[in-house]
């Protein structure tokens, strides 16, 4: 569907791009952190690229796959209206060194989502204007969405006391 | 003695006018809210039991049906809602999110609103007919018409504490 976004981004930036593949239609890249930013500028200013929609930006957490090289995996959707073209950016992140560059610069929409990606599974965005957590509230300690996150631990807050009713 | 006997006869008349009365504010946050909205509409009419009168201020209510689930974060706003309610107040929790968190087990959702406030009526379903809902009208109806919800009981003991300590 897009294998001309998969060739040309190959050809520009070569081993920049960790691995690419193309499955049930749907095109990825893996790429460093490093190098995401110089990356996503490309295809959101390139006129053959034209990516001008941010679709979704999360996070995979990848503990206990069969094939897990590294814990977390951040994830970006990007799509182009105009060229009707998609793809998918992975970015493989080791556990101690959650860090990556915003990408809320290149598109404001996805100022909220790495914050909500924040919230939920710890990772930084270097650069961000407003790193903070977006749904949950200050008093909460870790991330809900890591799976090493017990079910039941909440933190609360209000409780009654009980009395003997 | 003839005091004593004057008190708890207009007691249960008070509470007599209370139980065809309830002034409910709805604290509505899920989807139950379709089931409160067709247990208020004419169709099934909790006018019938006198309590067809939403009022959006917890100050001109004195019933309040939780009606969906109770995140954490929200917690503290149930209970301000719930001191600021007219005494005496009743409570009834609607649907299972509300009685014991329901199927969410996790991080964000308190497991029942009574680990905030007392609650008289539980009614369970996901989410509840409307009949349940009149069914659980009903039984506070019928505990407030004998005095046994719990702020009731707690204003009695409170009464007598006093009495005794005024002896």
């Amino acid at each position: 569907m897009s294998q001309a976004v998969l060739d040309a981004l190959k050809s520009k930036f070569g081993d920049a791009i960790l691995s690419a593949e193309s499955k049930h239609r749907d095109e990825s890249i893996t790429v460093a952190p490093a190098k995401l930013v110089e990356v996503c500028t490309f295809l959101r200013d390139d006129d053959k690229m034209a990516f001008d929609s941010p679709v979704f930006l999360t996070c995979t957490d990848r503990l206990g796959l069969p094939d897990e090289t590294h814990r977390f995996e951040v994830v970006v959707q990007l799509r182009s209206v105009s060229k009707r073209h998609r793809i998918r950016i992975k970015v493989p992140l080791e556990e101690g060194k959650l860090k990556v560059p915003t990408l809320s610069g290149l598109w404001a929409g996805f100022n909220w989502l790495e914050r909500e990606t924040y919230d939920m599974y710890g990772v930084e965005f270097e650069g961000h204007p407003d790193m903070r957590r977006i749904y949950l509230y200050e008093e909460f300690e870790g991330f809900p969405l890591r799976k090493d996150f017990p079910k039941d631990r909440r933190f609360p807050l209000a409780r009654r006391e009980w009395t003997d009713e | 003695m003839g005091l004593e006997i004057t008190t708890t006869k207009l007691e249960d008349l008070a509470n007599w006018g209370r139980k065809f009365s309830f002034f409910t504010y709805p604290f509505i946050t899920a989807c139950c809210g379709m089931e409160f909205m067709s247990v208020a509409a004419p169709k099934y009419d909790i006018a019938r039991f006198g309590a067809e009168f939403p009022r959006f201020s917890p100050r001109q209510s004195d019933l309040m049906m939780v009606v969906g689930t109770i995140t954490e974060k929200q917690g503290p706003a149930l209970k301000r809602v719930y001191d600021q309610l007219a005494e005496p107040k009743f409570v009834i929790a609607f649907g299972v999110c509300a009685s014991t968190g329901g199927f969410y087990q996790n991080y964000s959702v308190v497991p029942g609103i009574d680990q905030i406030i007392p609650v008289d009526v539980y009614i369970p379903g996901c989410p509840p007919r409307p009949e349940q809902v009149l069914d659980g009208v009903m039984l506070l109806q019928k505990k407030v018409a004998e005095g046994r919800s719990i702020n009731q009981v707690r204003a009695r003991r409170e009464a007598l504490e006093r009495q005794s300590e005024g002896v």
